[in-house]
C-alpha cells in the first residue's frame, strides 16, 4: 500500500521564470489546442501550405480526451466494407436526436473520418488486425483486416488500436512542419481593433512552466479546446476526476470567444451527471455491457443470463445476434452518435432494464460474464477495447491483470445500473453526449470573422472521429481563408489588457483558492442552474456569479502552474454565465433538451423547435435563432465547399 | 519579486508511486504528464516529485512511457476499488419468478 511519505515540502520553482517576458511571432493559422481536433487541425492547414502554430496547454504527444488512447471511430461511412452511406449515417444523427444536431459536422465526420483513419495509419498508428490476431472472427474482415463494433452486418464502426493515435497524430503534425509548442495556454483572444464581434486576428497565451507571454498574430485561428466542464460538479482533493473529460479540458475556448462575441447554441442542454471523480467509478472500469464493453453477457448474483432484447422486445437467443440489426431494421446505432433517447428506427439490442430484471426475480448485484462469451468476443473485449480504451490501459487492463483477474475464469461485478456505476442528484448535471457549443457554418467558421471551430468546441460534438474529421477540415477551411486575407494588425491597448488580466491572480501571496473558488461555482449552478430553470433562479444565479466574480479577484496563485490553474477556474465561472444565459434565452421546456422550465412547462411547443443562439456584444448579451435545418442539404453544400479535397487536393 | 515556490497539493489521492531504487531520473514521465502534476528532482537523476497529485486523471502516460518496469505504478483511489469473484461462486439461491 502506497504512503505519502515521499510528499515533497514547498520546494523552489525549478524551471526559470520569464513572465516579465514577451513572445510576439506571426502565423498564417493559429490552432489552440493540441487533442485530436486540434492535431488534425494542424494537418488539414499544414496540407494547404499555410505556416501553422499549434499551442498545446499540456503534451502534444499524449494530452486530450483521447491522448492515452481510444477503442473504437465512428461513424466511418467511407471505409470499404461499410454498408450506409454518409447521408443515412447524418440523417439518422439528425432525426434520432429530434434536430437538435450540428447537421453539418456529423456529415464532415460521416464523409471524412475514414480518411483521418488512414492518415493515422501513413504516421504510424494501427488500424488493422495485421498479426491476424482475429482471424475468421464475425467482426472481422479478412481482406483489409478491418474490425468493426456494434452492427456488424453495416460495419462502420471500426475497432482500433487508439494507444498508438496521438503519438501518430503528434507525429503527423510535425512531419507536415506545424509548429508545435507545448505547455502553452492559449488564453485571450485579439480581435480587430480590440472590438467585440470583429474579426478575430491572434491570441495571447501564457507558459505554464515559466509564465512566458506569447502574443501570437494570426490570419485565423482554430479552436480546438473541447468543452466546459466542472459547471456543476467538482471533486475537492481529487479535482483531476471531477469529470469525464481532463482536467485541463475547461472548456477555454468557450470563455475565450464569449468575451469577445462569440456566438452560441444548445447550452441550454445538460444531462443527469453520469461520470464523476469519486462519486461514481472509472468509466468502462465496473462490470457493464455498454461502448468498450458490448455486447457483453450479464448475469444475476446467482450466475443467470439477464436476457438481451431486440428493438421489439424479442429475446435473442445468441450472442452474435446482438451484433446484428432486428428483422426489418437497415442498421442500428451504438456507442457514439446514439440517441439520448430511444430511437426505434435506429435502436440497438440491449439488456433487460434494470428495474424490469429486479421485477423478475434477478438478484444484484449483477455482474459482466466473459466467461461465457464467443472466445473471440471475450477477447476482444478483455484485451483490444480495454486494453486500448485510453481510460483503461493502464488503470483497469494492466491493474487487474496483475492483481489477477481473469476474463475466462471471473464475473467482474457491476454497481448501480451497470454503466454509469453511480448515482448523482437531479442537480448535479454535466455536459455529455451531444451538448451545446459554438455556432458554425459550412466552413465551420464562428460568427467571429477568422475563427474557425473544430471537435468539442462546435455545437452537438461528440467522439474522436468526430473531433479528427472536424479537425482537418477546419484546418484546411483556415488555411482558405488566410490565403485569401491580407495582414493584420493588433491593437495593442487588448494585448495590454489581457496580460493585465492574466497576470492579477500573481500580485498576491494570500487570498482565494482556486478549488474553493471552482466548488462555489458549482454551488450556484446546482441551486439556480439545476434539474428544473425559471428565469427568477436563473437571474439569481446569475446575482450569485456576479459575486464571485468580486471573490475572484483574491484569487491566488503563486507559481506559473498555479497560474494556469486559477485561469482555468476563471474560464469555468464565465462559461457558468455563459450556461446561464443560454438557458434563459430558451422560453420553453424540451425534453430532448433535457430542459425543464418550471415557468414555461409545456414541452416541446413547436415555435421552439429551432436552435436558440446567444452571443454578447457592447450593449450585453443578445439571443437569437436558427432554423432546425439552417445548414440546407448535405451533401450538396458539403460538395459546394469541398471541390478540392474531392478532388483528391489532400496530400 | 518575492521567491517563487511550488507548495504540494493538499489531495485526497495518492495516485503515483515511485520506487527510487529503479527511477534512473530520465523525466520521461514529467514530459508526458497531461496535467504536469511532476517537479524534477533538482538532484540530478533523482525521481521526479509528485506536487500536484489531486491533479491527477489516471491515464497513465507516466506509466506508459516508463522504460524501468515497476518504477512508477498508479494507484486508484481506494473509493473505486471494484469487486470481482469466479463465475462459479455465482449460484443459484431461489428461483427466479418469470
Amino acid at each position: 500500500m502506497p504512503t505519502f511519505d515521499e510528499t515533497p515540502g514547498p520546494m523552489e520553482w525549478p524551471y526559470p521564470i520569464e513572465w516579465d517576458k514577451t513572445d510576439e511571432i506571426d502565423t498564417d493559422v493559429l490552432v489552440i489546442g493540441g487533442g485530436a481536433s486540434g492535431c488534425f487541425a494542424a494537418m488539414g492547414a499544414a496540407s494547404r501550405g499555410a505556416r501553422v502554430v499549434l499551442w498545446e496547454k499540456a503534451a502534444t504527444m499524449t494530452s486530450g480526451a483521447m491522448g492515452s488512447g481510444c477503442d473504437h471511430w465512428e461513424m466511418a461511412a467511407t471505409n470499404p466494407c461499410s454498408r450506409v452511406t454518409p447521408e443515412e449515417l447524418a440523417d439518422a444523427m439528425i432525426r434520432g436526436h429530434r434536430g437538435y444536431n450540428n447537421g453539418i459536422s456529423h456529415y464532415i465526420e460521416a464523409r471524412e473520418s475514414y480518411d483521418r483513419l488512414l492518415d493515422l495509419e501513413r504516421y504510424g498508428a494501427k488500424i488493422r488486425d495485421t498479426n491476424d490476431e482475429f482471424k475468421g472472427a464475425d467482426f472481422r474482415d479478412d481482406a483489409t483486416k478491418f474490425m468493426f463494433a456494434y452492427d456488424y452486418v453495416n460495419r462502420f464502426t471500426l475497432r482500433v488500436w487508439g494507444t498508438t493515435f496521438k503519438r501518430a497524430m503528434y507525429r503527423g503534425a510535425k512531419i507536415l512542419k506545424a509548429q508545435v509548442v507545448d505547455r502553452t495556454m492559449g488564453a485571450g483572444l485579439l480581435t480587430e481593433g480590440g472590438r467585440m464581434g470583429a474579426r478575430v486576428v491572434g491570441a495571447v497565451a501564457i507558459n505554464g512552466r515559466t509564465g512566458k507571454f506569447t502574443v501570437c498574430r494570426a490570419k485565423s485561428v482554430v479552436f480546438c479546446m473541447s468543452r466546459p466542464t466542472r459547471l456543476w460538479l467538482f471533486a475537492p482533493g481529487a479535482t483531476g476526476i471531477s469529470e469525464f473529460r481532463p482536467p485541463q479540458c475547461t472548456g477555454d475556448g468557450h470563455a475565450m470567444a464569449w468575451r469577445v462575441g462569440g456566438s452560441f447554441t444548445m447550452l441550454e442542454k445538460s444531462l443527469r451527471g453520469e461520470w464523476s471523480g469519486l462519486r461514481s467509478f472509472p468509466p468502462y472500469s465496473t462490470g457493464n455491457n455498454h461502448n468498450t464493453w458490448y455486447a457483453c453477457t450479464m448475469i444475476d448474483a446467482e450466475g443467470r443470463q439477464i436476457p438481451w432484447l431486440d428493438r421489439d422486445g424479442r429475446e435473442l437467443q445468441t450472442v452474435a445476434e446482438r451484433y446484428r440489426p432486428s428483422p426489418g431494421q437497415k442498421f442500428y446505432m451504438k456507442g457514439g452518435g446514439e440517441p439520448d433517447f430511444p430511437f426505434y428506427e435506429f435502436q440497438g439490442p440491449e439488456t433487460l432494464p434494470v428495474e424490469e430484471a429486479l421485477k423478475r426475480g434477478y438478484k444484484l448485484p449483477f455482474y459482466a460474464d466473459l466467461t461465457s462469451m464467443p472466445e473471440t468476443e471475450r477477447r476482444v473485449i478483455w484485451g483490444m477495447m480495454v486494453g486500448n480504451e485510453g481510460k483503461t490501459r493502464t488503470p483497469v487492463y494492466k491493474a487487474y491483470n496483475d492483481a489477477g483477474f481473469d476474463p475466462a475464469r471471473d464475473a467482474l461485478q457491476s454497481y448501480g445500473d451497470g454503466w454509469r456505476s453511480g448515482q448523482f442528484l437531479p442537480q448535479e448535471r454535466q455536459f455529455f453526449g451531444i451538448p451545446g457549443g459554438m455556432v458554425n457554418d459550412w466552413r465551420l467558421m464562428t460568427n467571429l470573422e477568422g475563427l474557425f471551430a473544430a471537435g468539442d468546441v462546435l455545437f452537438a460534438s461528440d467522439c474522436v472521429g468526430h473531433a479528427a474529421a472536424t479537425g482537418h477540415y477546419a484546418g484546411r477551411h483556415a488555411a482558405d481563408y488566410a490565403a485569401s486575407h491580407g495582414p493584420v494588425t493588433l491593437h495593442q491597448p487588448q494585448v495590454d489588457a489581457e496580460r493585465a488580466r492574466l497576470f492579477e491572480p500573481l500580485q498576491r501571496q494570500k487570498g482565494l483558492s482556486g478549488q474553493a473558488l471552482a466548488e462555489a461555482i458549482t454551488r450556484v449552478m446546482q441551486n439556480y442552474c439545476g434539474a428544473v430553470k425559471s428565469d427568477d433562479l436563473l437571474h439569481e444565479g446569475l446575482r450569485g456569479l456576479e459575486d464571485l466574480k468580486e471573490e475572484s479577484k483574491a484569487l491566488v496563485a503563486r507559481n506559473p502552474h498555479d497560474l494556469l490553474r486559477a485561469q482555468e477556474t476563471l474560464n469555468v465561472l464565465t462559461n457558468a454565465e455563459l450556461v446561464i444565459h443560454s438557458c434563459l434565452a430558451r422560453k420553453a421546456s424540451s425534453h430532448q433538451l433535457q430542459f425543464t422550465r418550471l415557468d414555461y412547462p409545456e414541452m416541446d411547443p413547436p415555435a421552439w423547435h429551432k436552435f436558440v443562439t446567444v452571443w454578447r456584444d457592447e450593449g450585453g448579451v443578445r439571443n437569437g435563432e436558427l432554423p432546425i435545418d439552417y445548414y440546407g442539404d448535405l451533401a450538396d453544400n458539403y460538395e459546394r465547399h469541398n471541390a478540392d479535397y474531392i478532388a483528391g487536393a489532400r496530400p | 519579486m518575492s521567491k517563487v515556490m511550488a507548495v504540494p497539493d493538499q489531495a485526497l489521492v495518492d495516485p503515483i508511486t515511485i520506487f527510487p531504487d529503479i527511477c534512473t531520473g530520465c523525466n520521461l514521465c514529467l514530459h508526458v504528464c497531461p496535467v504536469d502534476l511532476f517537479l524534477p528532482n533538482e538532484e540530478k537523476g533523482g525521481p521526479p516529485l509528485v506536487l500536484w497529485p489531486g491533479e491527477c486523471w489516471y491515464e497513465g502516460s507516466c506509466v506508459d512511457i516508463c522504460p524501468e518496469p515497476g518504477a512508477i505504478v498508479l494507484n486508484r483511489p481506494p473509493a473505486t476499488r471494484v469487486n470481482w469473484k469466479p463465475r462459479s461462486e455465482c449460484k443459484p439461491r431461489t428461483d427466479v419468478r418469470k
